[in-house]
Parts: C-alpha cells; structure tokens; sequence
C-alpha cells in the first residue's frame, strides 16, 4: 500500500488547473493552424488567426485564454492499492480554490435560485473511479457555459438506432449554431442509464483531438459524425466555413434492453484540459 | 463588407449606414452587464429609479471579465452568449440604447426590436477574451459590485473590433446551416 500526502495532490492540482487556464493544448492549436489553411472565406481564416494570436497573448501575460474559466469538473481515478494521507476530496477542491484565486481565474460557480456566487469556484464537480494499481490519475478540464448550454441528453428508443443519434447529434448542432464558439468538440455518450450517458460524453472531451478510438466501429461512427457536421458550413463563430467541428468523441456502454439513452456534451473551441498521475 | 470606426454615443446616423458583414472598430466608452445585472436593471425601470448609466446612445457589451491581474485595467473579456438577455433587450432598446455586443444568435424580438430603434447588434470573437482585453484601456465597476464578475462597468475602449451581425434593415451575418448537405430538412 502505497502513501500520497494530500498536500502533495493540492499543490500538483494548482499547478494543472492554473497552467490550464492560459495555455491552449497543442493539438489544438495545431488543428487551428491546419483549419486556417484549409478555409477558403477571409471570415473564417480571420477567426482562427485571432485564436491563435489570443492563445500566444494568453500564454505571454498569464491573462486567462478566455474570461470564463470554467467550472471546475475533475475525473479521478485511484488505484486499490494507494492511501491518501488526509482527505483525497478536499485536496483536490482546495488546489482548485487555490489555482482560481491566484491565477486571476473568474469565479463562475453560484446559487442556482439566488445566483449569489460562491466566491470561489467551489464546488469543484468530482467523478470519482477505482482502478488496480498504486497511482491516481486526476484529469482537469474547465468548462465553460455557453458550451455547457447547448449540451442535451435524450432517451432514444432501441428502434431508433443510429439513424435516431446521428439525426439528433445533428439537429443538436443546428440548433447550437453560432451561440457555443463554433468550431466546437463534441463528446457523445451512447447507452448506459439517464445519468451514466452524459458522464460518458463529458468523459470523451478529455480525448485529445487526433486520439482514435480503439474500436474501429467507434472509430467509424466519430469520422462519420464529424465529417456530416462540417458539411453543415456553420464554420468558426458561425460565420460559414468548413470547420464547424474539430473532433468527435464517442464513449458507449451496455443498455437496458428497452433503453438507448444518448448524450451530446459540446466543447467550444477553448478546449481547456489537463492530466497528471500521481 | 466596409469598415467603419463609430465614437460613442452612437446616433440614427452611425447605426443605419450598417450593413450586416461590416467591420466595425469602437472607440468611446461601453458599459458591461449580463445575467444578474440586466435581472436589476429591470427592476430599476420598474421602480422608477435612474439607471447606473446613460442608456441614450448606449452600448452594452455582455461580458463577464476576469479579475484584472496586477498592473492591468482588466482580465480576459470577451462575449458571453447573447440569447440569455433576450428577453431584456427589446426593452432597454425602446429606452435609448443603440447597440450590444455579443456572440450568438438573437431572438425574432430583439431583431424587431433593432429596426424599430434602428439599433444594431454587434458580434465580438467568443474565447478570444486575453485578445479583446487588449482593446480596454480602462475599466471601473459603476453598480452592482456584489455581482463580481456579473457587475456593471464602465469601460474605456479604444478600436475593439465587432462584426456587425444584425442590422437596422434586418440583415443578418451569420450562416444558414446546410441541411439538405447531411440529409436533413
């Protein structure tokens, strides 16, 4: 049985929650280098060029990439044989806290009927797995509202199969338009329970961009999905343009036999994560 | 698509040469306010009492910013999305004010709303919030502090960049999905 201070997992949290916040992945600002080349409309070679300009500024002045930093959502898995010296909960929302305050992050998180906001971010969102071994692997991700907005979950019949979610994937998109800062990521979760299927599509966001599903037949439904909503041409801000979306990510689970729930949980285009293993 | 730098307070005169597609670079001062403080705003019209800040003319950007780090007027500001103040806007536009500044799509009232008081609405870059800070040169909280990030500021900007996205004529920038392209209709 091996033993992590809490302390420890605080500081490492801090450090990750508040790199996010201000420096862009490399994935992702590679594909926005590629997308711009590949945009024939001034518009939308415009808007990539100012993303990729607000990332090297963020990065330059430690000024947040955007002003909503997110709230706080974090997938932990702990391995059987690791004892956490404190309360394993606690250190994670504490270097959170921590990370917001010093690092100049907005405070987004409030009451929902007073919307008085709690001042500090808190509460951090924890989904908590056990796995074998003796490590801890704690992924972040900041995530924003506008996104989280055009996010919905439904209950498909089994007769609707893929025809249903492909449609309603699409629609979803539509309707979203311009309001969740086109280009967007989606995670898609497909089966499980009411709840099992958007922590599924929330799970897929951490995927990096170019990661390919380990199923082919996975695999096949996320190019297939992602290439049928670029054809779409609500391009970067919804301006027009062939990048409408930079990557699909679908996560699936064993259904009830009456059931076929799905989930579409969109990203913007500031797809803000990170992952540490203690 | 022309290209147009506008001084506040915007008139009749600044607003109706907009074309939807028009670039457009604001010099002057601007006044924050999104969720909480429009929900206050309302009540203010409501009870009678004056507004924290002049609506004639006005621009009304729906930010949120960062907290300004040490040495800097601001943190990240850009847009927040726009149909959450919907249902607020036709309202504050019949009062005087000329434009808000934006992303996403608005509702078939607000865009009424803009050619009967031949207002406009603007989009900024959504997620370029480091970028668009530079463009504020000040910013003060003029009402509502306890909404932190939600109160209303005072801004003083110098050529920020929007899109016009609606138009006084009823234009409209953004682009009409493909359907038919997906099989969809």
């Amino acid at each position: 049985m091996r033993t992590i201070q809490a302390s420890d997992i605080t500081d490492t949290v801090a450090s990750m929650v508040r790199d996010a916040g201000v420096r862009l992945p490399d994935d992702v600002k590679a594909a926005f280098r590629r997308h711009m080349r590949e945009e024939t409309t001034p518009a939308a070679k415009e808007i990539f060029r100012q993303l990729l300009e607000n990332a090297e500024l963020a990065e330059e002045t430690g000024l947040p990439l955007c002003q909503d930093c997110g709230l706080a959502v974090f997938f932990v898995e702990i391995g059987e044989d690791v004892r956490v010296e404190g309360s394993l909960k606690q250190a994670i929302e504490q270097g959170m806290i921590r990370a917001y305050a010093e690092g100049y992050l907005r405070k987004s998180s409030c009451d929902p009927m007073t919307r008085a906001n709690t001042g500090d971010n808190s509460p951090a969102i924890i989904h908590f797995d056990f796995v074998p071994g003796d490590r801890i692997r704690i992924a972040f991700m900041a995530k924003g509202g506008g996104s989280e907005n055009m996010s919905r979950v439904t209950m498909l019949t089994p007769a609707q199969g893929w025809k249903g979610i492909r449609e309603f994937v699409l629609r979803r998109v539509v309707e979203a338009g311009p309001n969740p800062c086109p280009p967007i990521m989606l995670g898609i979760g497909i089966g499980g329970t009411f709840e099992k299927a958007p922590v599924m599509a929330k799970h897929a966001l951490l995927r990096g961009l170019e990661d390919r599903h380990p199923d082919p037949a996975v695999a096949k439904m996320e190019d297939e999905l992602l290439a049928d909503i670029n054809r779409l041409g609500i391009g970067p801000m919804g301006l027009g343009g062939a990048t409408t979306c930079l990557g699909v990510k679908i996560e699936m689970a064993p259904c009830h036999i009456a059931s076929l729930p799905l989930a579409v949980n969109v990203q913007c285009h500031s797809i803000r994560h990170r992952e540490v293993v203690i | 698509m022309a290209e147009f730098h506008l001084t506040t307070p915007l008139t009749d005169a600044d607003t109706t040469q907009l074309t939807a597609g028009d670039v457009v670079f604001i010099t002057g001062t601007i006044y924050t306010a999104r969720d909480a403080a429009h929900k206050r705003l309302m009540d203010l019209i409501d009870s009678g009492v004056q507004l924290p800040f002049p609506l004639e003319g006005s621009i009304i950007y729906y930010v949120g910013p960062s907290p300004a780090p040490p040495g800097r007027p601001i943190g990240a500001a850009g847009p927040t999305t726009s149909y959450r103040m919907d249902s607020y806007a036709p309202r504050l536009h019949a009062l005087g004010q000329k434009a808000s500044i934006g992303k996403g799509k608005r509702s078939d009232e607000v865009k009424a709303a803009l050619r009967e008081n031949m207002a406009v609405y603007f989009g900024a870059t959504g997620g370029a919030g480091a970028l668009l800070s530079k463009c504020i040169t000040a910013a003060r909280v003029i009402a509502f502090d306890d909404l932190g990030p939600e109160a209303i500021r005072e801004l003083t900007v110098e050529n920020f960049p929007v899109l016009v996205i609606n138009d006084t004529k009823g234009g409209e920038l953004y682009a009409k999905p493909d359907l038919a392209a997906v099989g969809l209709d």
